[in-house]
């Protein structure tokens, strides 16, 4: 800790931080998941907390995500507050079921009377040369579904903070944690913790353009922004944050004001999370817009396995400085 | 509800200015009725309605100028609205089905590219989105240029005044541009004997009062719109392809004394005897110099006629007036050395051109059409 009261932590830290409060808090709060017991959690963010909490809340499943996912909304629907984790995202096509017809489903199915109060955490992102099944961004499958709340955590202050907030809510709620980010270091304030999980936030206030991103995206956007400014374009960058529900109000405010967006992603182009901002920024805020909403998204190709290749299929800060000289016709 | 626009009047109307409204909310309007009073370049217009109904609402302010195609006033109506207009006409003239906002005009318009916000702007601050040059990606025009402008003080769209004649050559200069740009013209010329023409004339105005007498112009017309029944290939306008047009309205070159010309349309000159030419030529010409034109005559004409006179030189080449296909053009009728079977003898001598698009035709319609004129020419009993 220095004397402004920050903690420089990995994005791993706070997200085991995170855990670790969430149990101490509350004993019906328990952490279920494949290797996240002995072996410590296939990324090692549970490493320990067998040792600390036990067998009975450090739990050992079977690989069967459809079985352990659907394990953890019983409990869930019994009054437990599970953390399901699933390793990444790619194996949650296996729990598709479970979390769109049960968890999404059973408040609705009940009249109301029963809430699926389950967080399920998903490592995800590109960049590791996973290859094509191992790489990818399903954001934008899970935020297409009336029943979940959708949160990304782009930033370590959300690593750390949103599993508390989730663990609050009474009905479902998915977490994307991004696993490249997880030995990278940032500033925390020494007594960071829950944080908000409706509203979108600006992270580097600007006038020429608005950036929106999410996740994987963030930490690249604000790089751009960074080098932008060197060159006199002063880049607003706005992290979703929240998937689903979408915070209108905090985009329309920020390209009410730039009068430009940029929407970035990692997900494919098509049907992802900037199709739908954008068309609510043309159905909602079309008078204010002084360029076309744009967007840099993943490139429609299963993910390559080649550094090169994968750094190619995603949009990297170089690609958000062209596009955004290009939609400000800065030479 | 009928919405009424602001009419296009011409190729080169791109906006005007509503001087005055003859109608309020509440009045019972039907097809004809001048309901506004729209000063354009060509000076103020009366605006006719082409639906029956009553005035609902009238959106635009006096003196407003807005855009060609805008909506000025919506007119409630118990019958089907605009598509049915047919059915409301009376039955006699239900072949005139053209209103006048299906004008195609607006090209220049949505040839500009402008962002949602800077139109706002411009429109707030009464800018004209023409006079300002795009910045932004595809050249579009953005907020920062349209502040630039502002400040740069391009003037407002209404203290911009200028005077009727200038702004008449700029009609003209902006309408002949874009013909001589984009239209490849052909030019086809033709002599016509003149002499039975004109005995016939002045035989027939011996049994008519002076005030009814014709001159050889209407035959002229009358020639036109008979032979444009036989080869109605160059009455229409070229408009992703050739649109024939069914109406026969010939519009008419008149010179202003100021300088420029207005051309004022005869509507359905192939029903119009002769002496209804006439009549309609005595009334138009006087309103066209007065600047006192309905739209539909500033608007609807699918062919024009350029006819310079007496005393004037004997062959003239018409540029065409876009959106239309075709202009004819008559030089002055002089005496002229007369060839015919092996008979040399002197005749008054009428040339006749006709530039015609070459997109919508070719040679041999545009000579099929002028040896059709010079056949009625030499009948005019049969005009």
């Amino acid at each position: 800790m220095d004397n402004n009261g920050t903690l420089k932590i990995t994005y791993r830290e706070a997200i085991k931080q995170a855990i670790r409060e969430a149990m101490k808090k509350d004993e019906k709060v328990f952490l279920m998941g494949e290797d996240v017991g002995r072996y410590g959690g296939a990324f090692a963010v549970s490493k320990g907390l067998l040792q600390e909490f036990g067998p009975e809340r450090i739990m050992d499943v079977p690989l069967s995500e459809s079985g352990f996912v659907g394990a953890g909304i019983g409990a869930a629907l019994n009054g437990m507050r599970p953390i399901v984790e699933v390793m990444t995202v790619n194996f949650s096509l296996l729990a598709m079921d479970q979390i769109v017809n049960n968890a999404a489903t059973l408040l609705h199915m009940s009249g109301g009377q029963l809430n699926v109060p389950v967080v399920i955490r998903m490592g995800c992102g590109i960049g590791r040369q996973l290859a094509a099944q191992h790489s990818h961004s399903w954001e934008p499958l899970y935020a297409h579904i009336p029943g979940l709340k959708v949160l990304s955590a782009g930033t370590h202050e959300d690593a750390r903070g949103m599993l508390l907030t989730a663990l609050q809510d009474p009905d479902p709620v998915i977490i994307f944690e991004y696993t490249f980010l997880l030995n990278k270091e940032a500033e925390l304030p020494a007594n960071a913790g829950a944080v908000d999980i409706t509203k979108a936030k600006v992270l580097r206030k600007g006038k020429d353009i608005s950036i929106i991103t999410y996740g994987a995206g963030v930490y690249k956007a604000l790089d751009a922004a960074a080098d932008l400014n060197s060159i006199g374009i002063d880049a607003e960058v706005i992290d979703l944050r929240v998937l689903r529900p979408l915070d209108e109000t905090t985009i329309f405010n920020s390209v009410k004001k730039t009068h430009r967006a940029l929407l970035v992603e990692e997900a494919w182009s098509s049907v992802n999370v900037s199709s739908e901002a954008s068309a609510r920024i043309m159905e909602n805020i079309f008078y204010e817009l002084d360029a076309p909403v744009q967007r840099l998204g993943g490139v429609e190709v299963p993910i390559p396995y080649p550094k090169h290749l994968e750094n190619a299929s995603i949009p990297q800060p170089a690609d958000i400085i062209t596009k955004v000289k290009k939609m400000l016709q800065h030479d | 509800m009928i919405e009424f626009q602001m009419p296009s009047l011409g190729a080169d109307m791109e906006a005007g200015t509503l001087a005055e409204w003859l109608v309020k909310p509440g009045d019972l309007v039907k097809r004809g009725d001048v309901i506004a009073v729209v000063d354009t370049q060509k000076g103020l217009i009366d605006i006719e309605v082409f639906d029956e109904g009553i005035i609902h609402e009238l959106l635009i302010k006096e003196k407003e100028k807005v855009p060609v195609g805008t909506v000025m006033a919506l007119i409630a109506s118990d019958k089907e609205p605009v598509v049915k207009q047919e059915e409301k006409m009376p039955a006699k003239i239900t072949e005139e089905k053209k209103p006048v906002e299906k004008l195609p005009v607006t090209e220049m318009r949505h040839g500009i590219k402008v962002s949602p916000l800077a139109k706002r702007i411009a429109v707030e601050k009464g800018i004209d989105l023409n006079l300002i040059k795009g910045t932004g990606e595809g050249d579009a025009i953005t907020k920062e240029d349209v502040e630039r402008a502002i400040v740069e003080n391009i003037a407002p769209k209404e203290e911009r005044k200028i005077d009727s004649t200038e702004s008449i050559r700029m009609a003209v200069a902006a309408a002949m541009s874009k013909s001589n740009r984009e239209i490849p013209h052909y030019y086809l010329e033709t002599k016509v004997d003149m002499s039975k023409a004109l005995v016939w004339l002045s035989e027939a105005n011996k049994q008519r009062s002076v005030k009814q007498r014709l001159l050889p112009v209407v035959l002229l017309l009358k020639a036109v719109a008979k032979a444009l029944t036989e080869v109605p290939e160059l009455n229409g306008y070229w408009e992703n392809g050739l649109q024939q047009k069914d109406d026969i309205n010939i519009g008419f070159v008149v010179s202003l004394r100021s300088g420029g010309v207005m051309i004022p349309a005869i509507h359905h000159a192939d029903k119009k005897s002769i002496d209804e030419l006439m009549a309609s030529l005595n009334d138009i010409i006087p309103r066209t110099r007065a600047m006192k034109l309905r739209s539909s005559e500033l608007s609807e004409s699918t062919i024009t006629v350029t006819n310079l006179g007496e005393g004037n030189v004997e062959t003239v080449y018409g540029i065409i007036y876009p959106p239309q296909v075709a202009i004819i053009g008559f030089g002055s009728i002089v005496e002229q050395p007369w060839a015919e079977t092996g008979m040399l003898d002197v005749r008054p001598v009428l040339n006749i051109t006709l530039s015609a698009d070459h997109r919508a035709t070719d040679g041999a319609t545009g000579s099929r059409f002028l040896m059709t004129v010079k056949n009625y020419l030499d009948k005019p009993a049969e005009l």
